[in-house]
């Protein structure tokens, strides 16, 4: 986010795109709630379900999934085309403005509401309304990033913040909500093929000389070459380039798109690892699993959606014969040839701050005192809880024109619904932790797809009864309920039942940048199975 | 009534918002949790995973014993720390020989903490050589 939780009701308009807040991250939609119902704000939601937002919005733009690029630009289109833009915003703090402002003019309203099925006059409000806002705030999540066109998609949001001089203070920005608790900090960390820790590149020569000296290691024993993602690498194991995986904390075997290509390859992989406080799908197909420890257990830091690095403190004693985590991978690092030493979490902090410069500032010790926002440079900072507030990180914000693409895989006769994939209220990920909590399960204790009112009258199905969802590489059974959260023509299913694993069905097209693969839609069937009964 | 013996204050481990906790212990069990309000996260606030989804903490499924498997698909066995590790170190130095340092990849973890995820990509960079190292970020 480039904005704080705490700013979130200071907006007037609130354009949330792509993501079910209230059900992924309720505390924080506590926020939007308040802003909406406290405060005055008018919240527009772009997306297709129905889901608990639209209680709260004044304008539900229900598109097509994967129409976003074409709602967007055409509010751009019709904010330059009313004036409404920035003007002394997009002169001091931008470039490449004409080339936007060439690009939009073909998306009208019109053409919009005929790809999108957003009618043209809704468009023009919300573009009216966020234009016009003394302080607008855009939030997305996974609805915006895991299509074909992801990256497109957030760039998209960011000319239209750009335009409109929203961002660089309260109440604005662009404010992806990242899902899980520590994804934020894994990415900030160099959990990630490109960079080392604080988003340096591992292909310049000046970084990867200062991690050399600040690893006490030989310059050429880091890698100028990129690595691969985690859906390149279940290739590349197919591929027979990838022969080795060490998997911390992960359950790739229920999260990955494709199950059965991600079973094949960890089929193959010569030899895989888990550390891990379960056994779950991954584990139960390592060679070796290490048991490490839960939260509840360990002493360090997560870093949240709002770039806050918190403490997370050690309550009680782990089970027998498992080992914190930080310490099997520097006993591993050890019978692997490193001379590295820790006291602790504490110390393994101190040498990640001093090669990051957005951490620089902090230390366990500060942390002590509340939780700190990067980038957090030197040890008297205060943290930053707005970013771009005078300049943006490049200088100036760059316009970047994108076009409209249709997802990889559309309907046809045989797969004429589209599946779009996500989590609800009571459920978490994968389901490692949340389903080993009797009192959530039974809230939610089993695989649902959403199917709207007039498609269970033509499939001849009601709540309750099991159906075969299939597509062109798996099928699940799960239990229909008939709702009209998702639109007709689309059905909704959630990847956290192992049993009914939605990742069977969904596609592993990928965003090309980014490499997300494009859960929200996937091409399926429904066939009712009467004789069927669900546990 | 149950009453804590100890007040654990820490972060929530499901989502990205960071709601600041107190987990409420009694005989090292964690039978409470309560939303913390000297914060501008959650300011006192839960949801229902944050406030009643902990009994995997102290799930009887919870792994207290390195296993190997020695053949794909056999029953894995509980081993030492010293047999698992030498295993691991010594095939993973035996495919990097073999195969180079590329032919090895590394997932770190969303749900692990920032010290863990440093050391292992650095594990990964500096005593491996290799820059797969990616999450379910994407995910």
């Amino acid at each position: 986010m480039t904005n704080s939780i705490s700013d979130i009701v200071e907006a007037d308009v609130l354009l949330v795109v792509g993501s079910n807040t209230t059900e992924t991250h309720p505390v924080l939609s506590l926020q939007m709630k308040a802003a909406v119902r406290k405060h005055g704000a008018r919240l527009i939601l772009l997306d297709p379900r129905r889901i608990e937002l639209a209680g709260f919005a004044y304008l539900h733009l229900r598109n097509r999934p994967g129409s976003d690029i074409a709602v967007i630009n055409a509010m751009v289109n019709v904010i330059i085309a009313e004036g409404l833009q920035d003007r002394s915003f997009i002169e001091a703090r931008t470039e490449n403005y004409p080339t936007l402002a060439a690009a939009v003019e073909g998306w009208t309203p019109e053409r919009a509401e005929r790809i999108s099925g957003v009618a043209a006059e809704d468009i023009i409000q919300a573009a009216r309304l966020y234009a016009e806002a003394n302080a607008a705030a855009i939030f997305w999540a996974m609805g915006i990033t895991q299509h074909t066109s992801g990256t497109d998609n957030v760039k998209a949001l960011s000319n239209l913040a750009l335009l409109c001089g929203q961002i660089g203070r309260p109440g604005t920005g662009l404010n992806p909500l990242r899902g899980q608790n520590n994804v934020q900090g894994a990415c900030d960390m160099g959990g990630l093929p490109n960079v080392l820790p604080g988003y340096q590149a591992v292909t310049s020569e000046e970084v990867r000389r200062k991690f050399a000296v600040g690893w006490g290691i030989d310059f050429d024993r880091l890698s100028p070459k990129p690595g691969l993602t985690v859906t390149e690498i279940m290739d590349g194991i197919l591929e027979g380039r990838i022969k080795g995986l060490f998997i911390l904390g992960e359950n790739p075997m229920l999260s990955d798109p494709n199950l059965n290509h991600v079973e094949r390859a960890l089929g193959e992989v010569e030899f895989l690892v888990a550390q891990d406080i379960f056994v779950n799908e991954t584990g139960a197909m390592a060679d070796v699993v290490l048991p490490g420890v839960s939260f509840a257990e360990k002493l360090g830091t997560f870093t949240s959606t709002e770039r806050r690095v918190q403490l997370v403190r050690p309550a009680i004693e782990p089970p027998a014969n498992a080992r914190q985590d930080w310490e099997i991978i520097l006993d591993l690092a050890r019978r692997m040839g490193a001379n590295w030493s820790y006291t602790g979490p504490g110390a393994i902090f101190d040498e990640m701050a001093r090669l990051t410069p957005q951490y620089a500032g902090m230390s366990h010790e500060r942390l002590e005192g509340g939780g700190l926002q990067w980038p957090c440079p030197t040890a008297d900072h205060p943290g930053t809880p707005i970013l771009h507030v005078e300049k943006f990180t490049r200088g100036l914000g760059l316009f970047s024109p994108v076009e409209y693409t249709p997802p990889a895989e559309i309907t046809d006769e045989a797969y004429p619904f589209v599946l779009s994939t996500g989590r609800v209220l009571f459920h978490w990920h994968g389901g490692t932790l949340s389903r080993r909590s009797p009192g959530l399960d039974a809230l939610a204790p089993q695989a649902e797809v959403e199917v709207h009112p007039e498609d269970a009258v033509s499939l001849g199905v009601t709540s309750g009864m099991p159906v075969r969802v299939s597509s062109r590489r798996g099928s699940v059974v799960a239990a229909v309920q008939v709702t009209r959260r998702s639109p007709p023509g689309t059905v909704f299913m959630t990847f956290h039942y192992a049993e009914a694993a939605t990742n069977l069905l969904t596609s592993d097209a990928v965003d090309p940048v980014a490499k997300i693969p494009e859960y929200k839609v996937s091409a399926v069937r429904l066939e009712a199975l009467p004789e069927v009964v669900l546990q | 009534m149950l009453h804590a013996d100890r007040l654990v204050h820490t972060t929530c481990p499901y989502c990205g918002v960071g709601c600041q906790i107190d987990l409420h212990l009694h005989d090292g069990v964690i039978f409470r949790v309560a939303g913390r309000y000297d914060n501008k996260v959650n300011f006192g606030n839960l949801c229902v995973k944050g406030r009643f989804g902990y009994d995997y903490v102290h799930s009887p499924d919870r792994l207290d014993t390195p296993l190997i498997r020695h053949r794909r698909r056999a029953e894995p066995q509980p081993s030492g720390w010293d047999e698992a590790l030498d295993l691991v170190a010594g095939r993973l130095e035996a495919i990097r020989r073999e195969h180079g340092p590329e032919s090895i990849a590394v997932l770190v973890s969303a749900k692990c903490t920032n010290e863990e995820n440093y050391l292992l990509q650095k594990l990964a960079r500096a005593v491996i050589g290799t820059n797969s190292v990616d999450h379910c970020a994407r995910l």
